[in-house]
């Protein structure tokens, strides 16, 4: 019930805040901190009964995901028992390379097939649809590496995201009047470009816009969609900084209009600014959930981005054998390691003792 | 001396002959496989086979009337899509290329095996399909001067349908590309899984082009065997579909009318060559001693080939194609 009064003030207000939520934009271009908006803290208010544990039941969630797994050979490179999804929130996905983000949202999106698991988008199951199925469920991505059409117009990739055109048929584009559409179409891509500072670039091809500039033409392209969940694979990566602040004004502004966003990023402070909730993976798994503050006091954090055992001093002695606290850790880590071979004889022994060893499922993504 | 005169009648009758028609139409086929949604069709001359014969086998064998003939030559075409498309089009480009070029070997043999004589008429191929075309002929004087070149009547008749057919098929790829459904295999051309994810389906788009290009082929079979009265397997060869695909990029590929003026200019070019070289080789006092005349044949595609490899280094895009879309990155 909480998350109905939530998702219903988000949407008044994004009425009235039509003209402020440039503004916003601009503020944190500038470097200040814009005031969150009303829907923002009633977000945060039904968050913050939301236990900060792997797996956590949210109040209004718009995608859970259940048991889902994905092998690469002898890798699991996904792994995730259950995660929801806050509706309206900005979810942060963070995690060390290899943790299985990306794979993750390819999953989620249709774009790899799971071994196994389940995901419910608004009551309906989509693992079993394919990746054109699921977007136009709603559930809309973007790649980390951009994919802009290089060979079109920034206008005509525009329009490519509008769904339900009579005129993309075969013989509805011999055989209907899609020219009406076309302009309204036309007509909301401009729009959109205008909110993206692209409108000048209408007419240019794609290939010839910059990579912040390709970054938010994927991003408006998926808001031709009218999406309800919008997936973001590292939209700051390769952004120079100061076009990665319009881009998280541009990212806010999405939750203000009500759509739900989940996010893959590295930077602990983006993560810090804008994330609502922020899921941490690590070799596959969820091992973390919290609202963003209290990322740097989780000790499994920390442990998966700098090792479990950072802050010791090692030993050694002349001969390079490891002596006294640093000796009795490694008897501990090879004991771990034989007691982490039993049970999954198909999982490689290195896994186990290298916590932020890149797997392969990045690179056999890239 | 070389007779300007004659090089010039006889590229001109190249220019618009059934030659030009027949590469016009496996070229727009082409640019609507790899010149809009990126397809690698190397067996395009297997969709001119199977349009031919299916018309031929029908109206031959089976006392088809005419239309009929055409009818199931195109949807012999459509099948063609769909039994190379299915398994291939879901895998990366590269493996439709090495299917189509297998399959039109594959459909050449078999028409031309000994097993198939009462039905393909073997090596020696169909006769007496196109008795209803020449029955339609309206120009029924034996040769008609049109600007300073005589044209057969039946050739006049010939040349006129084949330029309409290639009329029509322009005048439905300009419908198309400018249409949203033009702009998805557009968008699939440049990158499947953006496709993907704004939501189109990209194994169906890819589908309908490989059909419709198919079509196209076919259709160039189907007038080029009216046309010629002939119909035998083994002009139906792999090297046919590399010329179409010299044309298109001669011309242009993602332009609506560049494989068409490809196509032209690629049968101008080399008939010309020929000729030339024929009257250089010839005679008393040849102007090119050191080439034989049985030589030309072979030279004659050297020299195009040269041109089209000067062709790629100073315009890459064709002669109507976007430089900027050719290159890719828009710069």
């Amino acid at each position: 019930m909480a998350a109905d009064q939530s998702n219903d003030a988000g949407r008044a207000d994004d009425t009235d805040t039509e003209n402020t939520d440039t503004a916003v934009t601009r503020d944190v271009a500038g470097g200040e901190d814009a005031p969150a908006p009303a829907g923002r803290t009633d977000l945060r208010r039904a968050l913050a009964g939301v236990p900060p544990e792997p797996g956590a039941a949210k109040p209004d969630p718009v995608l859970t995901v259940d048991g889902v797994t994905r092998t690469f050979g002898g890798l699991r490179a996904v792994d995730v028992a259950h995660v929801e999804f806050q509706r309206g929130a900005i979810t942060g996905l963070i995690g060390p390379n290899g943790a299985g983000k990306t794979t993750l949202f390819n999953l989620l999106t249709g774009f790899d097939k799971a071994d196994s698991g389940s995901w419910v988008h608004e009551g309906e199951p989509l693992q079993s649809l394919p990746p054109h199925r699921v977007a136009r469920r709603g559930v809309v991505r973007t790649f980390q590496l951009t994919k802009a059409l290089a060979g079109m117009t920034v206008m005509e990739n525009m329009k490519l995201g509008a769904t339900g055109q009579r005129g993309e048929s075969f013989f509805g584009a011999l055989f209907t009047g899609w020219g009406a559409q076309e302009r309204e179409i036309t007509e909301r891509a401009r729009t959109l470009l205008s909110r993206f500072n692209l409108d000048a670039k209408a007419g240019d091809l794609a290939g010839s816009l910059s990579g912040g500039q390709r970054k938010l033409l994927e991003m408006a392209r998926a808001l031709m969609m009218n999406p309800k969940v919008v997936m973001l694979d590292e939209p700051m990566a390769g952004v120079n900084p100061a076009l990665t602040q319009s881009l998280l004004g541009h990212v806010k502004s999405l939750r203000d209009e009500g759509m739900t966003v989940v996010f893959v990023e590295h930077d602990m402070d983006v993560i810090r600014d804008i994330s609502d909730w922020v899921v941490v993976m690590a070799q596959g798994q969820v091992i973390a959930e919290g609202p963003p503050e209290e990322l740097s006091s989780n000790q499994a954090v920390v442990d998966a981005y700098l090792g479990a055992h950072h802050d010791q001093v090692l030993e050694f002695d002349d001969e390079g054998n490891p002596v006294g606290e640093t000796a009795e850790l490694v008897a501990e880590m090879e004991a771990e390691e034989i007691g982490a071979d039993a049970p999954a004889p198909e999982t490689p022994a290195s896994d186990a003792s290298t916590p932020d060893a890149p797997t392969s499922d990045e690179e056999k993504r890239a | 001396m070389i007779d300007f005169g004659q090089l010039l009648t006889v590229g001109i009758s190249q220019l618009i002959g059934p030659s030009a028609i027949f590469f016009a139409l496996l070229a727009l086929g082409l640019n609507i496989h790899f010149g809009y949604t990126g397809l690698l069709n190397f067996g395009q001359i297997g969709f001119a086979l199977v349009g031919a014969y299916g018309m031929g086998i029908s109206v031959a064998n089976y006392g088809a009337p005419l239309w009929l003939g055409v009818l199931i030559g195109m949807a012999c075409g459509v099948v063609m899509a769909l039994v190379l498309g299915i398994p291939t089009l879901r895998l990366r480009a590269d493996y439709l290329a090495i299917v189509t070029i297998a399959a039109s070997e594959i459909l050449r043999l078999v028409t031309r095996s000994t097993s198939q004589t009462e039905f393909t008429g073997g090596t020696q191929g169909l006769t007496g399909f196109g008795d209803s075309f020449a029955a339609l002929n309206p120009f029924t004087q034996p040769s008609y001067t049109i600007l300073g070149l005589e044209i057969r009547g039946p050739d006049l008749w010939a040349i006129l349908m084949g330029w309409t057919v290639v009329a029509l098929c322009v005048l439905l790829t300009w419908l198309l590309v400018r249409s949203p459904w033009g702009r998805v295999i557009k968008a699939i051309r440049e990158d499947e899984d953006a496709a993907r994810a704004l939501g189109k389906n990209v194994f169906a788009y890819k589908m309908q082009a490989l059909a419709l290009g198919g079509v196209f082929g076919a259709l160039g079979g189907i007038v080029l065997a009216l046309a010629t009265q002939s119909l035998t397997p083994d002009f139906y060869s792999p090297p046919q579909t590399f010329f179409a695909y010299a044309a298109l990029i001669l011309g242009g590929a993602g332009r609506v009318l560049g494989p068409v003026i490809g196509a032209m200019l690629f049968w101008f070019l080399l008939s010309v060559a020929d000729a030339f070289l024929r009257q250089a080789t010839a005679g008393e006092n040849p102007l090119l001693p050191f080439i034989s005349s049985q030589d030309v044949g072979a030279i004659r595609f050297v020299l195009v080939g040269l041109f089209l490899g000067l062709m790629m280094v100073f315009r890459p895009q064709g002669i109507f194609g976007r430089r900027r879309e050719v290159l890719g990155d828009g710069r």
